[in-house]
């Protein structure tokens, strides 16, 4: 981070941020003490409308990742960082509404893991919980080191202080009760960040000359392609803009997003709070409206950057290869914002990141406790014993995620690191899951035998691409770990179901879709409803949506 | 046993209206108060406190009205069940 920025905070911006954390922390004081009936069954999710947990769904997502890296990927490629949105999430969330939700909804599994340890036993089980487990700690480790740059720019102290000082914030946040109301804060924390990111933008691009001004300030800084989506050669590194146009397809829009939107059950299981199949499956498609829309308060803001904020300028000119572009946001927001929205931004973003690190901690707590710590190390304690278990994972957690947060500051650009992360973790994962949810021929051996296998192709690839032996410049090194992780996984598992002997077929029902029964699948109500509220009709307006906007700023 | 009543305040869409329109008038004050050339140079002449502040008492009047019009009516669960 640059010695120079400096967040000129004045007391009205410290007393709006003060004012958000006394909302969420009341709110989860009372979700505790459980004052309200309503409120109660609001949390224990029996009716929630599919409008909340669909904002809830995107919500969880629109952290550290969403607001920093895909500024500083707009900063450093432009339009084309659009993809990760319209090719790399709106089609996932569809595909996750229309064909996968019923059998989750119907199948009741309520984790990946679970669904691991039914469906193939402890092997499987045991990679994915370990593995799940790193994840987790890794990506906390990414939202703790953007807090503490918040931390870092506010109030001036170094870098290690202000990571100890952060984690410490979190940490009472996890245990003063912040987390009970999470789809709560998620909802007001959405909100928050639009009010902070569109004045953002719009006064951006009033400062620009408008949406005229910015292409052409743009066009004669940086180049046109800055402008064009396609064919993204610059993001993918691919020089070909045919392979470049695959890369996108099938590694960043298949591999990862159908790997993240659709085994990440931080999401899923928001859908999972509603009370209806329908409902359900209309909350990742819901949401899929507003996150079409999120990039234009997102990657136009990196791009404003680069024409008006005077460092990513001069790292632009210069081609500096070592610009800290996740810094582009808050340069911008330095620049731009007044006292007073400042402080709206501030709320928005503090409470994103210590949200993100918050629910990675403790989906680490619940992984660690109950499917590492409980199945394989210490059976048959009293709850008491895992509460306690928990406690100290969640401590444990926190500064193993102080050693993460300094991995992820080597990186100048969040996204390459974190679609590396996604490559090791999520492809193999998604491999593994649709073979298994699909084919009740896969057996057990094969179940981890494929995560494994994708896991060290994904590896491997990264090796390649760090020594050089692969020249992959921007995000394709990611892109192809992650096909590669795919295709090894499917590979192996099938070659291993072929000389290893299956589960039987009456264990399967509910894990493999050809042996779930047809009404654990369907919504009996579905019919009645209008079609605004039919997923399938809803999800093709999104699609077509999403198809237009790619024309549009192709 | 089972009773049925509004979510009041912990209806979400209260909880954003009430944190919204409190940045809202926060802003408007910040913004009638605070002309300053300082803040202007960062806006481009814009009175972005203003407006912005403005623009949130809209969106938390508009979910204030929505809440008011059509309570999430809920289905209370019994004094003694636990999940």
């Amino acid at each position: 981070m640059d010695d120079q920025l400096r967040l000129d905070a004045s007391f009205v911006d410290y007393a709006l941020v003060a004012a958000y954390f006394a909302v969420v922390l009341l709110i989860g004081v009372a979700a505790r003490r459980r004052v309200s009936d309503s409120l109660d069954f609001f949390l224990s999710g029996r009716s929630l409308p599919a409008w909340v947990t669909g904002l809830a769904f995107i919500s969880a997502n629109l952290g550290a990742v969403e607001i920093v890296g895909m500024s500083a990927n707009g900063a450093q490629y432009g339009m084309a960082t659009m993809h990760y949105f319209w090719i790399g999430a709106v089609p996932a969330m569809l595909f996750l509404g229309v064909v996968m939700m019923p059998f989750y909804y119907g199948s009741k599994v309520r984790s990946v893991p679970e669904f691991m340890r039914r469906r193939f036993g402890t092997g499987a089980h045991l990679v994915n919980a370990i593995s799940f487990a790193v994840a987790q700690i890794l990506i906390a480790g990414i939202n703790l080191y953007l807090l503490a740059t918040i931390v870092e720019a506010l109030l001036g102290w170094p870098l290690w202080i202000s990571l100890i000082a952060a984690a410490a914030v979190v940490l009472s946040y996890i245990t003063l009760g912040g987390l009970s109301a999470a789809i709560y804060n998620e909802v007001l924390q959405f909100f928050v960040i639009v009010a902070a990111l569109l004045p953002l933008t719009l006064i951006g691009l009033h400062r620009v000359g408008g949406v005229g001004g910015l292409v052409d300030r743009v066009t004669e800084s940086s180049g046109e392609e800055m402008l064009s989506s396609w064919p993204a050669t610059e993001l993918s590194g691919f020089e070909n803009p045919v392979w470049s146009a695959i890369g996108i397809v099938f590694g960043l829009g298949f591999v990862l997003s159908f790997g993240y939107w659709t085994t990440n059950f931080v999401e899923v299981q928001r859908a999972m709070a509603t009370n209806s199949m329908s409902a359900a499956r209309s909350t990742p498609i819901i949401g899929a409206f507003p996150k079409m829309f999120i990039p234009f308060i997102v990657v136009i803001p990196g791009l404003i950057a680069t024409v008006l904020v005077p460092e990513v300028i001069e790292a632009k000119a210069s081609a500096d290869a070592d610009f800290d572009y996740n810094s582009s946001i808050l340069l911008l927001i330095r620049d731009v914002l007044p006292n007073g929205l400042l402080g709206v931004a501030l709320a928005g973003l503090l409470a994103a990141f210590m949200a993100g690190m918050a629910a990675n901690i403790s989906a680490f707590n619940t992984v660690f406790s109950y499917d590492l710590w409980q199945q394989y190390v210490k059976k048959d304690r009293p709850d008491g014993y895992y509460l306690a278990v928990g406690r100290w994972a969640t401590v444990g957690a926190t500064v193993a995620a102080i050693g993460t947060a300094l991995i992820a500051s080597g990186y100048t650009n969040l996204m390459d690191y974190l679609q590396t992360l996604f490559g090791f973790f999520n492809a193999p994962l998604f491999a593994t899951f649709i073979l298994g949810m699909f084919w009740k021929r896969m057996t057990p051996t094969a179940g981890w035998a494929g995560l494994v296998s994708g896991t060290s192709a994904a590896i491997v690839v990264f090796v390649m691409v760090e020594t050089g032996v692969l020249d992959l410049p921007g995000q394709g090194g990611a892109f192809v770990a992650a096909g590669a992780a795919f295709v090894v996984d499917i590979v192996v598992s099938v070659v291993v179901s072929k000389v290893t002997a299956p589960k039987p077929v009456s264990e399967l029902a509910g894990l493999v879709y050809s042996e779930t029964p047809r009404e654990v699948r369907t919504d009996p109500e579905a019919h009645t409803l209008p079609w605004y509220r039919s997923p399938v009709p809803l999800a093709g307006i999104a699609l077509a949506m999403v198809i237009v906007l790619n024309v549009i700023f192709r | 046993m089972s009773k049925r009543e509004k979510a009041g305040a912990f209806d979400v869409r209260n909880v954003i209206a009430e944190l919204i329109g409190l940045y809202g008038v926060v802003l408007v004050v910040v913004g009638l108060l605070d002309d300053s050339a300082e803040a202007m140079a960062k806006t481009g002449g814009v009175n972005a406190n203003l407006w912005a502040g403005i623009g949130m008492l809209v969106v938390a009047v508009a979910f204030a009205l929505w809440s008011w019009l059509r309570p999430t009516v809920v289905q209370a669960p019994k004094a003694d069940a636990g999940d």
